[in-house]
């Protein structure tokens, strides 16, 4: 009954690639939970494996491509966002979901997630942020917290970090929220309500990097998780601008947004019509 | 659980109950699905699997209402549950 056999089958084995588990993400790591997250939902929306594509850039969360039993693209670092635009735009009837971590998508990819969002590209990005530079050593981030310590910062970061809800929306994204690992069910479902959706969606999910982040600053992978629990503020429909994002003071989550507008598919499509 | 007198609908109560299962190869012993049961199902074991970390171990068996938690935050896709037959509350010790 508890035991482990070979005969075991995980509820989510029909879309991993079983022969790449166990992943490369380290122990406590929760990029494995908003992976699974993830795949959950792609499984509910219950569209067809064929019509579904994951995108990723590189680093830890770029490695989630590799893992997934769909057709998937480990794309050069920061540069998911074009390929999967040009993947939607050649194929309309994919879902395309980008599946990246902060580093690769607000660091070196940043003018792309700009530019996605302000065409409103119907994708649905994902991005894992875990406060670092984690595949690298630990580096000091565009999303570490002020005076927060990493390998390049030993005396507390100095820079502010990115508000990403407020730039998602600042840059036009039609859909945004925020959750952490912990909030499996609340994440499952606004990635659900993301995929079934069109329009550029954006879910930024907090994950803990036990290894170079938490390393540093003295929090153990279930010390985050516990700051995740007592420091959550859920706030559905707050003002982006008004979000924070402070391990001490409160992390505010929810779906914030959510509105339509033309996606960049179908302004096309009017434009050259004629 | 205890009640200071039977309810009225327990004919019509029944709790849901699961078997969790531990693929125990693919664990990496974060300890999440222990901290996280919200029944208290699990616990760790001084076993080592074979890749050195000490995967859970199922303490409490009965508890378990198949809410799918453990097999929603664990990273590494290494534990589930699947559903048991419900157990019709009247069956339960009620005093």
């Amino acid at each position: 009954m508890n035991g482990s056999t070979s005969s075991q089958k995980h509820p989510l084995d029909g879309l991993l690639r079983t022969d790449r588990i166990p992943h490369i993400w380290c122990p406590g790591c929760g990029i494995g939970t908003v992976f699974s997250s993830s795949l959950i939902a792609i499984r509910s929306t219950g569209a067809e494996p064929m019509k579904t594509a994951v995108v990723s850039g590189i680093g830890c969360t770029g490695r989630g491509a590799g893992y997934v039993n769909l057709d998937s693209y480990h794309t050069t670092h920061g540069r998911a966002i074009p390929f999967a635009t040009g993947m939607k735009l050649a194929n309309p009837e994919l879902s395309v979901v980008v599946f990246s971590g902060d580093g690769d998508l607000f660091a070196i990819g940043g003018n792309h997630f700009i530019h996605a969002a302000r065409r409103n590209m119907d994708l649905t990005v994902i991005c894992v942020n875990n406060l670092n530079y984690g595949m690298t050593g630990g580096q000091a981030a565009a999303t570490t917290p002020y005076l927060a310590k990493t390998s390049t910062t030993p005396l507390g970061n100095p820079e502010a970090p990115f508000n990403l809800p407020l730039l998602a929306y600042a840059c036009g994204a039609t859909y945004i929220a925020r959750w952490t690992m912990l909030h499996t069910r609340d994440l499952t479902q606004s990635i659900t309500e993301a995929l079934t959706r069109t329009g550029f969606s954006f879910i930024e999910v907090l994950a803990p990097c036990p290894t170079g982040y938490g390393r540093k600053n003295k929090l153990k992978a279930s010390d985050l998780l516990k700051v995740y629990q007592e420091k959550a503020i859920v706030k559905n429909g707050a003002n982006p601008a008004e979000t924070i994002l402070d391990l001490e003071q409160g992390i505010t989550l929810g779906k914030f947004v959510e509105y339509d507008r033309p996606t960049f598919a179908q302004n096309y499509k009017a434009v050259t019509s004629d | 659980m205890k009640f200071w007198r039977v309810p009225l609908d327990t004919e019509q109560i029944v709790i849901t109950r699961g078997v969790v299962h531990i693929i125990e190869d693919r664990c990496k012993g974060c300890g999440y699905c222990i901290d996280y049961c919200p029944r208290g199902v699990l616990e760790a074991s001084s076993r080592f699997n074979n890749k050195g970390y000490h995967p859970p171990v199922v303490r409490q068996p009965d508890l378990c209402v198949n809410c799918h938690y453990c097999e929603a935050i664990c990273p590494d896709f290494a534990i589930y549950s699947v559903e048991a037959p419900a157990q019709p509350i009247s069956e339960l010790p009620i005093k």
